[in-house]
């Protein structure tokens, strides 16, 4: 068979499945790999067969080293009523935000994650409610009750009652568990 | 002559068909049993069991003990009727029926009523419940996410439910219901979530609303018409659960329903009292915040209100008014009147004419610095104003604190003593307003709260009353505030709990104690005495620490924060130290 006969057999054989694929049902990708890069934040580090190394978005790091977006996480905190339910980091109808245990994670984006889309048992979902960035600052403030943000950053006083140490001297804690294999962004 | 199946089948038919309706002999309470978590409509939790005595107690034994499965706060009373006992457990509210004519009480039936978990997030403090009630054959209960449902008490099977309240806006229900002439009584919880507070009658046995009388609002709404005779001129006016408020702030101002219901047959008024006006600051709601942190006596058939009296008039530090009211008659001055005894929240003990809602007495029993005294002429508190909060300031030493001199957990009344038993607390408080915005189904608090203990150290106290002598016949000083109910017994005897697990008996004359069992974990729960099918007397108590102190524990809080809780981190930083959750069921009784 010359190369040329090939050529127009392969073609032909092209267009023939094109035709009896056209008459197919829609075809479903069972195979396909996840789109885009970023799955958004998982809250666990358990996962089948060996461990991927989780990415941490770049825009987290950049609100929880930042005075500003943490101290407006500080007002926020307390305008949207979070303090209601875990007041100055203790906890009470909701857990405690200054220790190191966290259900949902306590990395910048799960904690995001956890304020945007509510969790099961109390936890609302502020999505439509705040802004995305008002939702890290308030992440950002979040993680300064655990020491885990950047000390130059954190407000060396808070709002309403001096309840606890001020946040410049809070150990760092960082979460427990699950975000024992979150790689963070090198700074910038 | 052998049994003609079909025969007996017709005459069963006609048998049902002829017996009146309401006539199919339903088990009836009898002396002995427990019914409903008050024992009684008087609120006495006076047993007139006496086989378990001053002498004897101290050989008390653990009888049987049954694990709830939720290691949440238990305020829960066990009910017992004929040969079985019910308990409703914390959220997830599921209800056990134990046999109790069997060894070891085996359950005969449980109901499952999956009340929806996100309702866990608006419950103020913790997921508790106060118990079942048994009313003509049947268990009425109320679930954490707002309904109230019947059971057949014989098997477990739904009657019916009635969705009352709406989390989306932070309602829950927590209290025990009561049965008053065929209707149950339900309120709703929710206080620090800018709820409107309401107590509803529904039918008792198709659980469709016979009528709701709102706490705030227009007239109208609060079933205020001709019949209302509020004794003190402050209480009268027209739609003053309206025009004591910034405009529509009182369709935000709590006053909710979540405590104890009373009903006298003679004068046939049913009395309950509403809770804290929201939010907690109080410079966001100027006025005196009417129908909250006060009690209504009202016509149990129509809800019409007979009369209302204000406890705490502009609520300035969460003093909800929904403690019991214990229905006794005393002779007071030489004359034997009628009377409501209220150990309130907002530390003082007032005796009230119950047919007209006048003050016999009203004296503090543990030291206040809040309200300087109670004006019996106009019924009007004084507060003192050095300790009068405003925003972003700090007000220290705050007596009582938010929790009260005492809380939810009820006294006990015994007719041999004529003492009030009374399990209640002893801290004071530095408090700060913020400005707080409302947003539906989200805490409407605005206020930093710190509690600690009283004068004398310790954060609790349990006190026997003299409502006559104006004074306090025995005191106990109690470590950790005592967050149990009380039982009193015809044997002489006072049992309650403590935070860190203990169960005691004491001598109802002396306070002297007399027995003690150390439980699983804290007890927060309401002790009932039985007479068992076999004739023997029990005591029967929930341990498993939880409720608004207790989520120290259960929700694993942080009390570095001595605002966790709202205010309970500094007043309990030990806790976790010395108890842990639990969910248990003791039952006592004397050797055989």
């Amino acid at each position: 068979m010359s190369s040329r006969c090939r050529v127009e057999l392969v073609a032909l054989v092209t267009a023939m499945a094109l035709i009896a694929s056209g008459c197919d049902r829609e075809r479903r990708a069972y195979h396909q790999a996840p789109e885009g890069t970023n799955p958004g934040p998982a809250l666990t580090d358990f996962q089948p067969g060996s461990p991927q190394p989780k990415v941490a978005s770049a825009i987290g790091q950049q609100y929880q080293q930042n005075a500003y977006h943490i101290t407006q996480g500080g007002r926020l905190y307390r305008w949207f009523n979070c303090n209601g339910c875990h007041n100055n980091g203790g906890g009470g109808i909701g857990p405690a935000l200054m220790d190191d245990q966290w259900r949902y994670g306590g990395s910048i984006d799960q904690i995001h994650s956890s304020i945007i889309e509510g969790r099961p048992n109390g936890m609302p979902a502020w999505h439509g409610k705040l802004t995305d960035m008002q939702a890290w600052q308030i992440a950002a403030y979040v993680r300064a009750m655990s020491g885990n943000v950047s000390k130059a950053a954190a407000p060396s006083r808070r709002e309403g009652l001096a309840a606890t140490p001020p946040f410049t001297q809070v150990p760092e804690q960082p979460p427990r568990g699950s975000e024992a294999s979150a790689q963070s962004p090198p700074p910038q | 002559m052998p049994c003609n199946q079909r025969t007996t089948a017709a005459v069963l038919a006609a048998a049902l068909f002829f017996l009146p309706e309401g006539h199919t002999a339903p088990p009836a309470p009898r002396d002995g049993d427990w019914p409903m978590a008050t024992l009684d409509y008087a609120n006495t939790r006076y047993s007139p069991l006496t086989q378990v005595d001053a002498r004897n107690v101290s050989s008390l034994k653990v009888e049987f003990t049954f694990s709830t499965g939720v290691a949440r706060g238990q305020e829960a009373a066990p009910i017992i009727v004929g040969d079985t006992m019910y308990i409703v457990t914390p959220f997830p509210n599921v209800v056990y029926a134990l046999d109790l004519s069997r060894p070891g009480a085996p359950t005969k039936w449980k109901y499952e009523s999956r009340p929806r978990p996100p309702a866990q997030g608006v419950a103020c403090c913790d997921v508790v419940n106060r118990g079942v009630v048994f009313w003509e054959g049947r268990i009425i209960f109320n679930t954490l996410d707002g309904r109230t449902i019947a059971l057949d008490a014989n098997d477990g099977k739904r009657l019916w439910e009635t969705q009352l309240a709406d989390i989306n806006i932070g309602e829950t229900i927590t209290m025990a219901p009561m049965v008053v002439k065929g209707k149950v009584l339900v309120g709703n919880s929710g206080g620090e979530f800018g709820v409107r507070g309401w107590l509803v009658a529904l039918d008792a046995k198709t659980g469709k609303t016979a009528w709701k009388a709102w706490s705030t609002g227009p007239d109208s709404d609060v079933l205020i018409g001709p019949a209302f005779k509020p004794y003190y001129a402050s209480e009268r006016g027209k739609d003053l659960g309206k025009t004591t408020w910034p405009p529509d702030a009182w369709k935000i101002g709590g006053g909710t329903v979540w405590g104890w219901i009373s009903y006298d047959p003679k004068l046939d008024l049913i009395y309950y009292g509403t809770g804290n006006a929201g939010p907690w600051n109080a410079e966001q709601r100027p006025g005196d915040n009417k129908w909250t942190a006060g009690m209504f006596a009202r016509d149990p058939d129509d809800g019409q209100a007979r009369w209302f009296y204000q406890f705490s008039p502009h609520d300035l530090f969460d003093y909800d008014a929904i403690n019991e009211s214990v229905l006794v008659d005393l002779n007071i001055n030489g004359q034997l009147r009628p009377v409501i005894v209220r150990p309130e929240r907002n530390g003082y003990l007032y005796v009230m004419d119950r047919a007209t809602g006048q003050l016999l007495s009203a004296d503090a029993f543990v030291p206040v610095n809040a309200i300087d005294r109670v004006d019996l002429k106009t019924g009007r508190p004084h507060w003192n104003t050095e300790k009068q909060p405003s925003s972003g300031k700090v007000t220290r030493q705050i007596c009582p604190a938010a929790p009260g001199a005492k809380d939810w957990n009820p006294s006990a009344w015994s007719p041999q003593t004529g003492l009030l038993y009374v399990p209640h607390n002893n801290l004071c408080m530095d408090w700060q307003p913020n400005e707080v915005n409302y947003i539906a189904g989200t805490p409407y608090v605005g206020a930093d709260a710190v509690y600690y203990a009283g004068p004398g150290g310790n954060r609790g106290l349990f006190t026997a009353w003299d409502p006559v002598a104006r004074k306090a016949a025995w005191q106990i000083r109690e470590d950790l505030p005592v967050w149990s109910g009380t039982l009193t017994t015809a044997g002489g005897l006072v049992f309650y709990g403590t935070m860190d697990g203990w169960f005691k008996a004491v001598d109802a004359r002396s306070g002297k104690l007399l027995w003690q069992f150390k439980t699983d974990s804290g007890i927060i729960g309401q002790p009932v005495s039985y007479r068992g099918p076999d004739g023997r007397q029990y005591i029967a108590v929930l341990s498993g620490i939880g409720g608004w102190p207790g989520a120290v524990v259960v929700n694993n809080l942080d009390t570095r924060d001595a605002t966790a809780a709202a205010g309970w981190g500094s007043a309990l930083p030990d806790l976790k130290d010395r108890t842990t959750a639990g969910g248990t069921l003791y039952v006592f009784s004397l050797p055989r």
